[in-house]
This record gives structure tokens, C-alpha cells and sequence, in this order.
């Protein structure tokens, strides 16, 4: 179990494992394709990084509803329970 | 009383002879692809690490591609035709339903009457011909099995569907198998997941175009045929997400099975040679594997494109071409796709 907070931190080193951008530049409000430049491969590499991580299943269908980080901070707070 | 059977009499092990190669003589680029759909050179190397990708003359049949790959293959395993046993073809693109590309091409090649069949296994092809004959090897059914993986993949794209087509070729790639005092072939690990059918898939069968033709005879109104929203000759579709998830993460799992069940381990093998669908999936799947430095990376894409069955066996041909020294050395090679099914073994390299 991590807190809102724990969760962006840990998401903002994997997208800058994959993608190298700093992860000052993870905020909640950033969209992952338009604002951070990263694509589906990317994103996926991401989603299941996420999930080791924090333990939790992200499945295919839910990632397209993954928009922005904030909804992927949620997801995950969410499935953690 | 019973009479008392033969059985056949195995084989110690089987090997790879030799292998052979036939690519299609167009190359198509990147610029090229540009004019079908909207995207640009640099979206399509980022994404798929593809420059160009070779297809094949409209007039040239997988079968075409099959025999020059297949006749390279013999010559290089030092037999001829008439000593090849069995022919196994694994396409996707045979536009027959039957008979099979692999009866034509036992007889194209001197080798009637050998054994022959295609198996449709997709880009997991040329490894499920790999393991079936090894068995009809060391089974003592065949002797010497020409195992052929062979697409005409650009009879079945769309040029304007942005899915898959970009990344499709044309190509054939062989090998000979036959009996080994030493074991040449590891066990192989095959397998499907059904539960993802529709992953990789045609767009339709091919009912539908039977229908209309039917209608069009039958009303002589041609637009059943000819309405631009009836896309009636099936072609590819990939759901990109999906596979790539799938394609490493679960394949790097199939990928270090293989060579547990092999005995082997990352620092034994000289190459590693996965089915060539996308150069971020080789790159992220040769990383979850933690390959050693030495390994050389099949890498055949950037040139050669995505050609499904073709595909290992023609990156395999292209590293022996480029690095004769690899030859005696093990190399783990993994195919996965349409099914989805994959299958992956540790060879020899001829």
C-alpha cells in the first residue's frame, strides 16, 4: 500500500527509466501522449513496470482509459484497495 | 499369435544441415509507405525500427520464395533433393486452402514422394516445423526434413490500415534437419493462447466475398462488390497493445523455459534469434532475458521487415552470412503470433 503521493513518485521513475524525462516533469494533470511525448509501446512498458511495482493488475482495456497520470495514480490507488 | 510390429528406428538426436533464404526483391521504404498512410520515416524507425522492408513481384508465389530458400538449404546441408524425406511449409499466405505449398514444393525440388504438409502457425511457424521435425527425425520417420517458413504477406495487407501493414514483408526462409551423433535441437516449448484469438487476426473469412459474388451473379448489381465500406478480401489487423504486452513479457517467460529445458543458460548461446515483429520488442525482450554482451541479437527487421514465418529463419541466414563464426554455437529462437500461439528452441547453428 503507498499513498497518492508514494504512487506518483514511483510512476515518475519508471516513466524516466523508459523514457528518460525527468521526473519533476511526472505531474498529475500531464497527459502521457500530448504532453509527455510517450507512445502506446512506451506506454505499455510502463503499465507493466507499474505493475510490479506496486502490485497491482492494469489490464489491456483499461490502459487506453489511462489518459493522464493522474488517472493512472487513481487506477492504481484504486486497485490497491 | 500375434505378429510382432516394426517400429521405426530412432535417431540419437537431430541437428540443423543447412539453411537458405529467399527474400523479396523490391524494397519498399519508409517514404514509400508514407504515400499510403499518414506518418513520417522518423514515427515509423521510433516505432518499429523499420527502414525498409522487402517484398516480392506481384508474379512470384510462396512456393517460388519456398524453393529458392528450400534449394539453398539442401545445397548448404550437402544433400540433394531426392534425399529429403519430408517437406513442411508453414505460411499463412498460401492462397489455397489446398493443396498444400508443401506438396508442390517436395516435387519442385526432386524430392516426390516425400512426406509433405503446411502448418499455420503464423510467425510461430518456423519453430512448431522446427519441433515436428525433430520428432520425425529422432523418431525415425524421416531422415532428412526440409523445414521451410515462407509469407507472401503483402497479398494479404491493406496498404491504408495502420495497424500492421507498414510492417509486413515478404520472404522465405529454410533449413534442413537431419539425424546428429549430439544433440542439435533442445526440447521445444510450444504453445497457444486461444483466449486471445482476435490479437492478430484477418479481418473476415472469406465467406463473405463467396456471398457477394453470389449476389452480383445473381442481381447484376455490382455493389455488393465494389462499395467502398465492403472491404470483402480479408487482410491483417493487429491489436498493438495487446501483443506487444504479450509478445515480452510473456514470451520472455516461454524464452527462459526454453532454455531451462535446454540445460542451458543466457552465457551459453552465441545468438539470439526472436520471431523479427518489431524491433522494440526484440530490444525490451533481449533486456527482460539480461542476454550477456557476447550474445549477437537477431536483428534482420531494420531491412528486411516483419515477414511472420520467414522471419527467424531469415535473420538466422543473415547473422551466419555476417558472422560465419557463430557457426557450432548455440542460439535460442522464439517465434510468437496470430493464434496466439509461439513456440521457441535451442539449435546449433549449422
Amino acid at each position: 500500500m503507498a499513498d497518492k503521493n508514494e504512487i506518483l513518485t514511483g510512476l515518475a521513475e519508471i516513466v524516466n527509466e523508459e523514457t528518460g524525462l525527468e521526473t519533476e516533469e511526472v505531474q498529475l494533470e500531464k497527459s502521457f501522449t500530448e504532453d509527455l511525448d510517450i507512445d502506446s509501446i512506451s506506454m505499455m512498458t510502463i503499465v507493466v513496470n507499474a505493475e510490479e511495482k506496486f502490485d497491482v493488475k492494469i489490464p489491456d482495456e483499461e490502459v487506453k482509459n489511462l489518459s493522464t497520470v493522474g488517472d493512472a495514480v487513481d487506477f492504481i490507488a484504486d486497485a490497491q484497495g | 499369435m500375434t505378429a510382432t510390429l516394426n517400429q521405426p528406428i530412432p535417431a540419437a538426436a537431430s541437428r540443423l544441415m543447412g539453411m537458405g533464404a529467399a527474400r523479396g526483391d523490391q524494397i519498399v521504404d519508409n517514404e514509400q509507405i508514407c504515400e499510403w498512410i499518414d506518418s513520417s520515416d522518423e514515427w515509423i524507425r521510433q516505432r518499429t525500427g523499420i527502414r525498409t522492408r522487402h517484398r516480392a513481384a506481384e508474379d512470384v508465389s510462396v512456393v517460388d520464395l519456398a524453393h529458392q530458400a528450400g534449394a539453398e538449404a539442401i545445397s548448404a546441408a550437402g544433400l540433394d533433393g531426392s534425399q529429403i524425406d519430408a517437406v513442411l511449409v508453414s505460411t499463412v499466405t498460401h492462397p489455397y486452402a489446398t493443396p498444400s505449398a508443401a506438396a508442390d514444393l517436395a516435387h519442385r525440388i526432386g524430392a516426390t514422394p516425400a512426406a509433405a504438409f503446411d502448418i499455420s502457425a503464423a510467425c510461430a511457424g518456423y519453430c512448431y516445423a522446427i519441433a515436428q521435425a525433430d520428432a520425425l527425425v529422432r523418431s525415425g520417420l524421416a531422415r532428412h526434413v526440409l523445414v521451410v517458413g515462407v509469407e507472401k504477406l503483402s497479398d494479404f495487407i491493406d496498404h491504408h490500415e495502420r495497424s500492421i501493414s507498414f510492417l509486413l514483408a515478404d520472404g522465405a526462409g529454410a533449413a534442413v534437419v537431419g539425424p546428429s551423433e549430439t544433440p542439435g535441437i533442445s526440447p521445444s516449448v510450444i504453445g497457444s493462447d486461444g483466449d486471445k484469438w482476435g490479437a492478430v487476426s484477418m479481418d473476415g473469412s472469406l465467406l463473405p466475398l463467396r456471398d457477394a459474388v453470389a449476389e452480383v451473379r445473381r442481381t447484376g448489381d455490382p455493389s455488393p462488390l465494389t462499395a467502398p465500406e465492403r472491404t470483402l478480401w480479408p487482410t491483417l489487423r493487429q491489436d498493438g497493445q495487446t501483443v506487444f504486452r504479450w509478445a515480452v513479457w510473456e514470451m520472455a517467460k516461454v524464452a527462459k523455459r526454453t532454455l531451462d529445458e535446454a540445460g542451458v543458460t543466457a552465457e551459453d548461446l552465441v545468438a539470439f534469434v526472436p520471431h523479427q515483429a518489431n524491433m522494440r520488442i526484440i530490444d525490451e525482450m533481449a533486456k527482460q532475458l539480461r542476454l550477456p554482451e557476447h550474445v549477437h541479437v537477431g536483428r534482420d527487421i531494420a531491412e528486411a521487415g516483419n515477414s511472420s514465418a520467414a522471419s527467424i529463419p531469415l535473420a538466422t541466414h543473415r547473422l551466419l552470412q555476417e558472422h560465419p563464426e557463430l557457426s557450432g554455437g548455440l542460439s535460442l529462437q522464439i517465434g510468437f503470433g496470430a493464434g496466439l500461439v509461439y513456440g521457441a528452441q535451442v539449435v546449433r547453428l549449422p
